[in-house]
């Protein structure tokens, strides 16, 4: 009976402390990104002497502002204990609606942009109505929309390109300069739309009302929130944010392109996830987000600078996600013992 | 003897989930500053009755009445819109959110002004400040307030709940099970605050197992048995013994005041 091989559940429960004290430390959970972002844009400026040259770290950014831009719809999802899958696939339905609106049917700009919003939009209503009020997972559903979504994009487009869209939806992937590097007026509004996700979610009721829900749903009730109200609301906001994507890809492409979207809700979740928050709900701040959107750019890009096959750049999106869902696991263990 | 009015009172509630009768006419008398303890076997309706007083479930018959005034909850927000908080014993608390953001949950200030009329933008400072103010009152030992409440004991976090429902509540406190999650310390430390809450003089009603304790606290001591009131009794009137036997019907009890 004196056999000293069993496991000693001690270590990770003290692994998974001192993990997350390390991001209680650091403001929520920011560092750790951070620090990753860091150490591979050093590695890349090492490897390749491109990288760190102004018109190739506007290009990252320019990458980015999709996904960059969807990723802040995820994580207001994602907050509440949330998933959406469907995020792409309703980007690629706004960018068709404001394109072939405007194009085919003669619609005036503004008026098409706001229509292929506010398609969007509705698609956020029906995830967060089927999600509260038939209480299906949050993954099936949007799985469901994903293949409505794109099944809608097909039909309306017809499987067509749309080109030459009006050149008010252009506005935003016109550039400036500054000190020799150009950059889109797109990559201003993703800015912009972190910096007011951040202002809502840290300092209005309405965000520390997603956290509570997150966290505690039932708690969140009892303490006399609407919480279905409030988690519908999150999604139709979402699905607006889906839709100022899908005119930052108008704008940046230049066409209303069926096969958009292709691998973005996953590429946004796990922006998300390389961004600190949690899977479980409740934890994360959006601009680790931003951060995990960047270093997902700055993999892409650097390793195709230094000739690295894209089957690569994957795998190494795939081991960084594990990575940081598995830091989220430890230390969710560590909160429910 | 001329006792007070009741602050809170129920007459004859009746309420019925298919077959099954769960309340059969039940009354129920809580006094102004009293802590009046709610006991009961399993099955006797005593979490339904309290369901009902906070709003949870509607009653099919019998009324209920805040200061003399009929009322009808549609809902535990109502009953908390009319002054009665509720503690549950699961800990209702968001472990991720700070102190000062679990004592405003659902109730945050907003700042003065433009940035809080049209910007909608917190006035986190005073929530911090009267939160700490709240947990101070009721002496609950914590350094600062915008510690996120998962890394509290389960008897801080209680703490926090009860500071809460002492804080919001105008009328009367409901602690249903308040101590069913802690441990023996922490039980203690939950006893101490809801002492602290009936001293400033909010009535509490103390649904409870532990009889020790309900001896400990309560003034009167309110009896279901087979979804009515068996009998209300004092500590000093009654023996835990006789208490369990009313309980469980092997012995009758007188219902003072009723």
């Amino acid at each position: 009976m004196t056999r000293t091989d069993t496991p000693t559940p001690a270590q990770p429960a003290a692994f998974a402390r001192a993990l997350h004290g390390a991001r209680a430390a650091a403001g929520l959970s920011t560092a750790g990104p951070l620090i990753a972002l860091a150490l591979a844009m050093v590695f890349f400026s090492f490897k390749s002497n491109q990288f760190l040259q102004g018109q190739n770290l506007s290009l990252v950014t320019q990458q980015v502002v999709e996904v960059g831009v969807l990723a802040i719809g995820q994580t207001l999802i994602i907050l509440t204990a949330g998933i959406d899958l469907s995020c792409g696939a309703v980007m690629a339905f706004g960018m068709i609606v404001m394109t072939k609106l405007s194009v085919l049917s003669g619609v005036p700009a503004i008026p098409a942009i706001l229509l292929g919003i506010a398609a969007c939009a509705g698609f956020g209503l029906l995830n967060g109505a089927l999600v509260t009020k038939i209480r299906l997972p949050a993954f099936i559903v949007t799985l469901g929309t994903l293949n409505i979504a794109m099944a809608l994009v097909h039909i309306y487009s017809n499987e067509e390109t749309i080109a030459n869209p009006p050149s008010a939806m252009l506005f935003f992937g016109r550039t400036f300069t500054i000190g020799g590097t150009d950059i889109t007026y797109g990559v201003v509004v993703m800015i912009a739309l972190y910096a007011l996700a951040w202002f809502v979610l840290s300092q209005t009721a309405w965000g520390s009302h997603v956290y509570a829900v997150g966290n505690n749903p039932e708690a969140t009730r009892l303490s006399g929130i609407r919480t279905d109200r409030l988690i519908i609301s999150v999604y139709v906001v979402a699905g607006a944010i889906y839709g100022l994507a899908a005119l930052l890809l108008v704008a940046r492409t230049q066409v209303g392109d069926p096969n958009a979207g292709g691998t973005d809700n996953l590429d946004s979740i796990t922006a998300v996830v390389l961004g600190g928050t949690s899977l479980f709900g409740g934890r994360g701040v959006v601009v680790g987000t931003l951060i995990g959107a960047l270093i997902v750019g700055v993999f892409r890009n650097g390793l195709v600078l230094i000739g690295v096959s894209s089957v690569y750049q994957i795998l190494v999106t795939g081991i960084l996600v594990i990575l940081a869902v598995s830091v989220d696991q430890l230390s969710h263990r560590r909160q429910r013992a | 003897m001329s006792e007070p009015e009741p602050v809170f009172q129920a007459r004859g509630l009746v309420k019925r989930f298919g077959h099954v009768t769960a309340l059969s006419g039940a009354d129920f008398d809580l006094y102004p500053g009293e802590v009046l303890a709610v006991i009961g076997d399993n099955g006797a309706g005593k979490s339904t009755l309290i369901k009902v007083l906070s709003g949870a479930f509607h009653p099919d018959e019998g009324e209920i009445r805040l200061d003399g005034e009929l009322v009808h909850f549609r809902s535990p927000l109502d009953a908390r819109r009319a002054g009665i908080e509720t503690v549950y014993q699961d800990l209702a608390v968001a472990p991720a959110l700070d102190i000062a953001s679990n004592l405003f949950l659902g109730r945050e200030l907003r700042r003065r002004g433009p940035l809080g009329q049209f910007g909608r933008m917190l006035d986190k400072r005073a929530m911090r400040r009267e939160a700490s103010n709240a947990l101070s009152e009721l002496k609950v030992g914590i350094q600062s307030v915008r510690v996120a409440v998962e890394n509290l004991s389960g008897g801080q976090r209680q703490g926090v709940a009860v500071a809460r429902a002492a804080a919001w509540g105008r009328r009367l406190v409901i602690m249903d099970e308040p101590t069913a999650a802690l441990g023996v310390k922490e039980t203690a430390q939950v006893v101490e605050l809801i002492k602290r809450v009936r001293d400033r003089g909010l009535p509490v009603i103390l649904i409870s197992h532990d009889m020790p304790h309900v001896f400990e606290l309560a003034d009167r001591i309110h009896i279901m048995r087979l979804g009515k009131r068996a009998g209300v009794v004092t500590p000093q009137s009654h023996s835990m013994a006789e208490v369990v036997a009313i309980m469980t019907g092997a012995a009758a009890a007188p219902i003072p005041g009723a």
